[in-house]
């Protein structure tokens, strides 16, 4: 166990120091991102749609003018020579507290095996368990934003196996309450969810690696809530969804030193099968069985040290259920979302960003333009990234 | 037909499990403890080096292949005092593996066993990158190698207790030939006491130590921070009055800031391996120490 004696030093306080002796020598380590954005949005945030797909109420492509982002509070630490816990609340700009994470870890189960349990990020895909804080933009794909209400979390117990092979391969999976989006209700006696997924990953010479992965996360849903076209109300859906996710991500930097240029891709496809009932506010029922997909491809490349350029594309493909949908928002309206976004970012050390991004988003059936500076800084401990 | 592929399948998938073919599977984060772990452990140990000299230790990814490296691992040997702290701990949670965790037999960290320098009274991180538990970089002195050697071969003892004479008398055999390597550079190094160099980055506090240079500046203005052209400016002025003999960089690091103060002040650029690979001479543990001498000593014979 570590005895960290951990100093957190704010603007003008006092540093104190932590010394071996003494209680404060078992604190947990502590972070606090904080993040905030101003934004011009052509079209009001708060009418915000796809055609064809039945939004989280949780996801927004922003506030207009001045916004706090998300700030995050994160602790974390060895609990015993067994244990170890994480801890994030996510404090946003309205005032709500939420626990983002709250888990419990193995650490010395040992022969490639960790069980962790609690609230956690899905470990399917690639982009689902990295912090908000750590992305390459401002927002999440829409492939995201639609089949996950951008990122899923939900409360349960995860196995991951790392197989003893020179080629990275590490197997999961997880059974989860099915309390949020894209589930909802917490069917089945609140075991609603379960995924199960694989990642293999490699190097290519000094310069190189890179990670794939196979997803799959099966959902019920009771009673879900989605934002209605009048999105003061909401829609509900009752039934199955089966997501299936690819995901790839390849690094490069010279002769594997990233300091001043290096280069990541990545890409991810997701296909979602729908089968229940979605019943529009104020209407009756009605059957939905369909597949929908989207894909992104995106690429964050730094030319100089501190500085990255950025280009994403989305794509989705929404289930077009025919004119009973007509009026709803799965009324796919014959459109084929999608949207192209650029960002530069200077990061003036590993723990403060600042991010200028230009979406042109053609989500819906006229195209928005949006523009976003956000800054991103962390203080305190800082807990080691994934890869 | 089916059954060549099924045989080949069968193959194919058997190369994926490449079984254990050495007693201990080390996984050394930097290339001076896997230089080191293969002095003590010769043929008995199979070594995977996480990082080479060409990179910055602080900067590395938490990648896949680290990953399954450190999950095969009976033995983790690495500097510490969170000079992998951005990496290290990741490998350590998703690898999966109970031996190397911190604390356990099978987690070495190097940077225990010996005395640190530069512990800070206080930290923050306005400081720019400054490490709580001293200046990690102790491998520039070889002295501290030799200390580390001889808590290594415990350690190696321990987890591995079928070979423990083996262990035992290959670290007293390196013990005398590093002793013997030791008293042959600091007869050579001798005339370099005192003689001023400015480094890029403060990395070098233990060989300065060992030599008795004197650090007459640092090209970043802060650790971590990026050389600035006002603050070389500043050093460039400082330097006018009380001059140096050479600026000294890591082979991972880029050479311009170094060029540039070498160009303004007359005074030569020296690229220092800092760890086994950095440069051709530094081919093992004792080229590393040999070729830095050499190249510190080529500055004053110029």
């Amino acid at each position: 166990m570590k005895s960290k004696g951990l100093l957190l030093a704010l603007c003008c306080a006092v540093p104190s120091l932590a010394s071996a002796a003494g209680s404060n020598a078992f604190n947990p380590d502590v972070a606090l991102v904080l993040s905030g954005t101003y934004a011009q949005l052509g079209h009001d945030p708060a009418k915000y749609t796809i055609p064809g797909f039945a939004l989280s109420p949780d996801v927004s492509p922003g506030d207009r003018g001045f916004g706090l982002g998300e700030s995050e509070l994160a602790l974390y630490s060895n609990i015993d020579p067994d244990w170890y816990g994480f801890f994030t609340a996510s404090l946003d700009g309205n005032n709500t507290v939420s626990v983002e994470n709250a888990f419990v870890q193995t650490t010395s189960l040992g022969h490639g095996l960790t069980i962790r349990g609690g609230r956690f990020f899905s470990g399917i895909g690639y982009l689902n368990e990295q912090h908000s804080h750590t992305w390459d933009f401002v927002d999440q794909p829409l492939a995201y934003r639609a089949f996950l209400g951008d990122q899923y979390k939900d409360d349960g117990v995860q196995a991951r196996w790392v197989a003893p092979t020179d080629l990275y391969t590490e197997f999961g999976t997880e059974w989860l309450k099915g309390s949020n989006f894209p589930a909802g209700g917490n069917a089945n006696n609140g075991r609603g969810a379960w995924s199960a997924f694989v990642h293999v990953g490699d190097d290519v010479g000094d310069s190189n690696s890179w990670r794939a992965g196979l997803s799959y996360l099966s959902t019920k849903s009771i009673d879900r809530l989605s934002v209605s076209v009048d999105p003061t109300l909401d829609d509900q859906f009752t039934g199955d969804n089966k997501l299936l996710v690819a995901d790839f991500v390849w690094k490069w930097a010279p002769e594997g030193n990233a300091y001043d240029r290096n280069l990541r891709f990545q890409a991810e496809y997701l296909q979602n099968r729908s089968d229940g009932e979605f019943t529009p506010a104020g209407l009756s029922a009605l059957p939905y069985k369909g597949t929908s997909s989207g894909w992104y491809m995106q690429a964050a490349y730094q030319f100089i040290h501190a500085w990255r350029i950025g280009l994403r594309h989305d794509q989705l493909n929404p289930y077009d259920g025919g004119s009973a949908f007509i009026g709803t928002v799965l009324d796919t309206q014959g459109h084929t979302p999608t949207r192209n976004s650029v960002m530069i970012d200077y990061t003036n050390s590993e723990f403060s960003r600042l991010r200028l991004q230009y979406n042109r988003d053609n989500s819906g059936t006229v195209a928005d333009n949006q523009v976003f500076l956000q800054y991103i800084m962390s203080l305190g401990a800082h807990p080691a990234h994934m890869f | 037909m089916k059954n060549t592929l099924k045989i080949l399948a069968l193959l194919a998938l058997a190369t994926l499990f490449r079984p254990a073919m050495a007693d201990v599977n080390v996984f050394a984060c930097e290339p001076e403890w896997g230089a080191l772990t293969q002095e003590l452990a010769g043929n008995k140990a199979d070594i995977f080096v996480a990082t080479n000299a060409h990179q910055d230790p602080h900067q590395i990814q938490a990648r896949p292949s680290l990953i399954s490296k450190l999950r095969r691992a009976d033995l983790a040997v690495c500097t510490g005092a969170q000079l992998e702290i951005g990496w290290m701990p990741m490998l350590l949670q998703q690898s999966g593996n109970d031996k190397v965790q911190s604390g356990r037999p099978g987690n070495f960290q190097a940077a225990l066993q010996v005395k640190m320098l530069e512990v800070p009274d206080s930290v923050s991180r306005a400081l720019g990158d400054i490490h709580p538990d001293g200046n990690p970089h102790i491998q520039t002195d070889p002295r501290n190698i030799g200390v580390v050697a001889k808590a290594l071969t415990a350690r190696l003892e321990q987890i591995d207790p079928a070979n423990a004479s083996y262990y035992a008398a290959k670290g007293a055999d390196f013990g005398k030939r590093w002793d013997a390597a030791l008293a042959r550079w600091e007869q050579q190094a001798k005339p370099l006491q005192g003689v001023r160099a400015v480094v890029h980055h403060d990395g070098w506090v233990y060989l300065f130590n060992w030599l008795g240079l004197v650090k007459a500046g640092e090209l970043e203005p802060k650790p971590g921070v990026p050389p600035s052209a006002g603050h070389l400016a500043e050093l460039k002025q400082e330097l006018a009055g009380n001059p140096a003999k050479m600026v000294i960089y890591a082979a991972y690091q880029d050479s311009r800031s170094a060029d540039w103060l070498s160009a303004q002040t007359g005074m030569p650029a020296v690229e220092l391996p800092f760890s086994v690979g950095g440069t051709p001479g530094a081919n093992d543990l004792f080229g590393l120490y040999q070729d830095t001498v050499d190249r510190l000593l080529k500055v004053l014979n110029k």
